[in-house]
């Protein structure tokens, strides 16, 4: 076929256009918010004592680091989503990290040596190397079926950015059941659990992402 | 290549994506030169990769695509990194990787098609599509008929050809997207 063939087929398709980016992606953050919300409260839903764990500053920070982690992961992966886009630069990433390190050495100065380990462990490392990924399983189906309208570049990279955005999602939801309020806590496991997210975001990505 | 090319390109994908459909064809004819340009250059001479399969390729990806483009943002940019894209993904199939410097994207000129007899990656894909989609596709593309007259040819609705063919093109481009 001559190139001059394709351009007549494409120029008879021309009226019809995707859908634009934007409203691509926040039908997917609706979906991913609205499943992962769903599984939660099937399965294990918040704490027993939410609102008077909400009084203390860290069970909050869970939140501020889960929230911050979504953000900037999602404005990652929309600029990722777009041939040659100007995107963030990759320290915008680090924000989340950066913030959980912060929280750790504070939390190392102020609780008593002793007392580390036990904060570490704590009682839930099983339930949340369990429930973050299984929270995380439709946001990171619904936002990989959203890059597959976008044009990304690089498929198996911005997989795994989708997958940072479902554990980001699916973190903030398990840290509303999580008793483990510990920054030493939260820095060991939730980053464990994401990062399988991740891997499978980057996977699904590098199949199903590519155009 | 200059901000003043880009902004007149942008304007006219705009006008297109806007429904304005008439000068779409030139924009798709002066969007294939560019690409052409760049990619005769990024592949080199004797290259086991087929430039115009390339263009092909990027042609249709940038059709299907174009929602993807922000209208407020500058298109060249846009369009080299879908060739660039294009590029890396059919050595990919190939099996090989090669790595490319984005500048050497930057300024090129555009190219004529070279005549070659040798099938392209389009035909096989095309080849592969359903029949309904095939004959559509093949009427409007090869045989150069309108969607009206490949409507009353094939005893169709004009709604059904335009589905076939933006399915059909669709599915063209995924197989390309495919390893193979």
């Amino acid at each position: 076929m001559k190139t001059e063939d394709l351009i007549a087929a494409l120029a008879a398709d021309a009226p019809r256009t995707g859908p634009r980016l934007d409203t691509v992606w926040a039908v997917a953050l609706a979906c991913a918010g609205v499943l992962a919300t769903a599984v939660f409260f099937g399965t294990i839903g918040p704490r027993a004592d939410f609102w008077s764990a909400a009084q203390t500053v860290r069970f909050d920070f869970k939140f501020v680091l889960t929230g911050v982690l979504a953000v900037t992961s999602f404005l990652m992966l929309r600029a990722l989503a777009v041939p040659g886009a100007n995107r963030p630069h990759w320290s915008v990433l680090a924000l989340a990290p950066a913030l959980g390190i912060g929280a750790v050495l504070l939390e190392l100065f102020v609780l008593p040596a002793g007392a580390w380990q036990m904060a570490q462990t704590g009682k839930n490392a099983l339930v949340c190397l369990t429930y973050i990924p299984l929270i995380g399983l439709a946001p990171v189906g619904a936002l990989i079926l959203a890059l597959r309208r976008g044009a990304p570049t690089r498929p198996a990279l911005a997989g795994g950015i989708a997958g940072l955005l479902a554990g980001g999602i699916a973190a903030t939801l398990y840290a509303a059941h999580c008793t483990d309020d510990s920054p030493l806590f939260v820095m060991t496991w939730y980053p464990i659990a994401i990062a399988m997210l991740v891997a499978l975001g980057a996977i699904l990505g590098r199949i199903f992402a590519r155009w | 290549m200059t901000p003043q090319k880009d902004k007149e390109l942008a304007a006219r994908m705009r006008a297109a994506i806007a429904g304005d459909t008439t000068g779409y064809d030139q924009l798709l004819r002066d969007i294939a030169g560019l690409v052409r340009g760049l990619v005769a250059r990024k592949l080199g001479p004797g290259s086991a990769v087929d430039a115009e399969d390339i263009v092909q390729e990027t042609l249709l990806a940038v059709h299907l695509k174009r929602h993807t483009w922000r209208p407020e943002a500058p298109i060249l940019p846009w369009i080299y990194a879908i060739a660039r894209y294009k590029v890396i993904d059919a050595f990919r199939r190939r099996g090989q990787r090669i790595s490319l410097d984005i500048d050497a994207f930057a300024d090129v000129l555009a190219a004529e098609e070279s005549e070659t007899a040798s099938e392209r990656d389009i035909e096989r894909a095309l080849a592969s599509l359903s029949e309904g989609q095939r004959r559509v596709v093949a009427a409007i593309s090869v045989e150069g008929r309108s969607i009206s007259e490949t409507a009353n040819a094939l005893g169709m609705k004009e709604t059904a050809v335009r589905v076939a063919l933006h399915r059909g093109l669709a599915a063209i481009a995924a197989k390309f997207g495919k390893t193979s």
